[in-house]
């Protein structure tokens, strides 16, 4: 029993973590730009990968202030954006998504190669570029806290904490856009670009919007995971990432403000306490060692995701918060 | 076709619009009614002109109008078997698609160069064959979607809800207005997706005039619609006429197309064919022949079907005896006979 509540409190710290942090911002800037809007971003890691090397390459290799590093970061995430827009966004949603998942494969291989090396760092990455960050923090981030029954460094706290402010701070925003007009229009894009050209709303324009937004949003998600790592290499931004935040996005409700942020934590969690829970189960031999070894958790935890979200799909398609007359409908 | 309009047909036409109309369906159709029924006849007040355009897809012709024009404040029906580029032509002069070449107007203002929210803005707004309801949108929000002009809908003013609240409601009222005249009002709150099929089409007119348009054009609004919403669609169309709109429509109801048109243009293969009042439509033999076929539209008499089959039989007779025998004589005779 009281590994059970052990596993519950390792989860539970894992479902409020950074790493929660990272796939909430991710899944909120895919929610922009698919939820809302119809753009299927596949790649939306690559602009996790800019936000955190804009960081980490202005800090470490060019000796910049963490702020600007901040700022080159998101500077590069709507360049990708207007990039990848710019040929595709004119044509049907599937090109975009070809573009960018080649986009997010192709980054994260430019970056580990080893003539960007001198730059990146190549496949062992950069470190030591989130001093100038942790120290604002307004605790001691020598010390440990002790926090819902978990242990927390300083450091970890303030990048948390500053992680959430953002998240709320990104839900915020996007709850003020779509209960505009601007909403409306981005909205009725997703259900029929013929129809809103013919009433004179400039599609591409608005499309091109999501796009940055969203990828502004994944940047801030990368950030958000390279100060709590206090590392990037470019193996953390496998494209694997884009589609747990989907996943993520599909369980909390698309197209609703606070969808991803409850599916990321939700996610998070299911696979924390999956992870510990059958660590300890196996442990003290609950399951025999036959059925499953420790050694078979970490595979096995997605393979319970995996069945968690094909029973969400059939029984609960509309996510947690999702409307299911909304989905019901014949989307055309 | 050369023929004068009959007195017989113009009274006719008189007397209808004198019964059920205001000033300006008189005015169009008084306007139209002295012109020669001729392909590319000069209209007295024209919204539209269209000068050789031109769309091929591959080696098909889809579009050739040499010259057309729409008569403003009037109905105009577009008609043509399927294929005839009817819908094709719309799509080309609301911009969503780009023609070979030509040029072609709206109020003297070349469109050519125009995206087609850009030709939407200047008031030229259109629905589609297969009717594009915004499915997950309310119907009031579809609604919403076709006021022009909202401050709302740039990025940095929607974050402001004081810069667009008043404009908000100030179209949210003339939205239910409308929906009131299209008795959609107590649907207001369901999801377009669930309306029926004919319920889209009325969202969908009434969404066009949410923008205030110059000229409306309706790719068959009445397709798929049960025949009492036709008879209230047709009066929505009509009122569109009363309210100072030029209306072109494409159709295949006959019945409707001469019920509600001023004027009539009949395309087939790409080309328009014939042009005129409604009343002119039916006798012309260009149009019979598009619609029937040109070799269909006499019966033959039993002498002449002796005489052509005794033709073919010297014919095939002749090609038998001068060329090899690849073809067995028996074999075409038995087949010609």
């Amino acid at each position: 029993m009281g590994e059970i509540i052990d596993a519950l409190a390792i989860a539970l710290k894992a479902g409020i973590g950074f790493q929660a942090v990272f796939l909430a911002l991710l899944a909120i800037g895919i929610n922009m730009q698919f939820g809302y809007t119809g753009l299927l971003n596949f790649g939306q890691i690559a602009f996790a990968l800019l936000g955190g090397y804009g960081i980490a390459i202005s800090v470490s290799q060019w000796g910049l202030n963490f702020w600007v590093g901040v700022l080159i970061g998101l500077l590069a995430a709507v360049v990708l954006a207007l990039l990848l827009g710019l040929p595709t966004l004119r044509l049907r949603a599937d090109y975009l998504a070809i573009a960018t998942i080649a986009a997010a494969e192709g980054l994260r291989l430019l970056f580990r190669s080893v003539s960007a090396t001198p730059v990146t760092n190549g496949s062992r990455g950069i470190s030591g570029f989130n001093s100038g960050f942790v120290e604002l923090a307004p605790w001691d981030t020598g010390r440990r806290y002790r926090l819902l029954g978990t242990f927390w460094s300083g450091a970890d706290l303030w990048v948390t904490a500053v992680g959430w402010t953002l998240v709320a701070l990104a839900s915020l925003l996007v709850w003020a856009l779509v209960r505009s007009p601007w909403g409306r229009v981005v909205r009725s894009i997703r259900e029929d670009e013929d129809a809103v050209r013919a009433l004179g709303k400039n599609v591409y324009v608005y499309k091109m919007q999501a796009l940055v937004l969203g990828g502004v949003f994944g940047a801030l998600g990368g950030m958000i995971y390279a100060v709590g790592t206090g590392s990037t290499t470019p193996d953390q931004y496998q494209n694997a990432n884009t589609f747990l935040a989907y996943a993520a996005l599909i369980l909390g409700g698309a197209a609703r403000v606070l969808g991803p942020v409850i599916g990321a934590m939700l996610m998070y969690f299911i696979i924390q306490f999956a992870d510990s829970g059958l660590r300890s189960l196996t442990e003290n031999g609950v399951i025999p060692d036959g059925l499953l070894t420790t050694t078979d958790v970490a595979q096995i935890r997605f393979v319970i995701i995996g069945l968690g979200l094909i029973l969400l799909l059939v029984f609960r398609p509309q996510g947690i918060f999702g409307d299911r007359r909304e989905v019901m409908l014949d989307a055309r | 076709m050369p023929a004068e309009p009959t007195p017989a047909t113009g009274a006719h036409a008189l007397s209808a619009t004198g019964r059920a109309g205001g000033p300006p369906q008189r005015l169009a159709q008084a306007a139209l009614r002295d012109l020669p029924w001729e392909v590319g006849v000069a209209k007295p007040d024209p919204a539209i002109v269209v000068d050789g355009v031109t769309r091929t897809f591959g080696g098909l012709t889809a579009v050739s109008v040499d010259h057309l024009e729409i008569q403003r404040g009037g109905i105009t029906g577009l008609i043509g078997p399927n294929g005839a580029g009817k819908t094709t032509l719309f799509n080309l002069l609301t911009g969503f698609d780009q023609p070979d070449g030509g040029t072609w107007s709206f109020d003297g203002r070349p469109l050519g160069k125009l995206a087609s929210h850009q030709v939407a803005r200047l008031g030229v707004v259109r629905t589609f064959q297969l009717t594009k309801a915004l499915s997950r949108l309310t119907v009031l929000q579809n609604m919403l979607l076709g006021a022009q002009g909202q401050k709302g809908e740039r990025f940095f003013s929607a974050l402001v809800p004081g810069l667009w609240r008043k404009q908000e409601r100030e179209n949210t009222e003339k939205a239910l207005e409308l929906l009131r005249r299209f008795k959609l009002d107590a649907k207001k709150d369901d999801f377009a997706g669930t309306l029926s099929g004919g319920q889209r089409k009325l969202l969908e007119m009434a969404r066009a005039l949410m923008s205030d348009p110059k000229v409306v054009m309706l790719d068959e609004p009445m397709a798929g619609v049960n025949p009492a919403l036709t008879q209230s669609l047709l009066g929505h169309v009509k009122d569109l006429r009363e309210e100072g709109m030029t209306v072109i429509f494409v159709e295949h109801d006959m019945d409707v197309v001469r019920d509600i048109s001023d004027w009539v243009v009949v395309m087939a293969a790409g080309n328009v064919i014939a042009e005129g009042p409604p009343e002119s439509i039916s006798q012309n033999k260009a149009v019979v022949d598009a619609y029937l076929g040109a070799h269909h539209d006499a019966a033959l008499t039993i002498e002449d079907e002796d005489r052509q089959l005794a033709e073919a039989d010297a014919i095939i007779a002749r090609d038998a005896d001068g060329g090899a025998a690849r073809a067995p004589r028996s074999d075409s005779g038995g087949t010609a006979r």
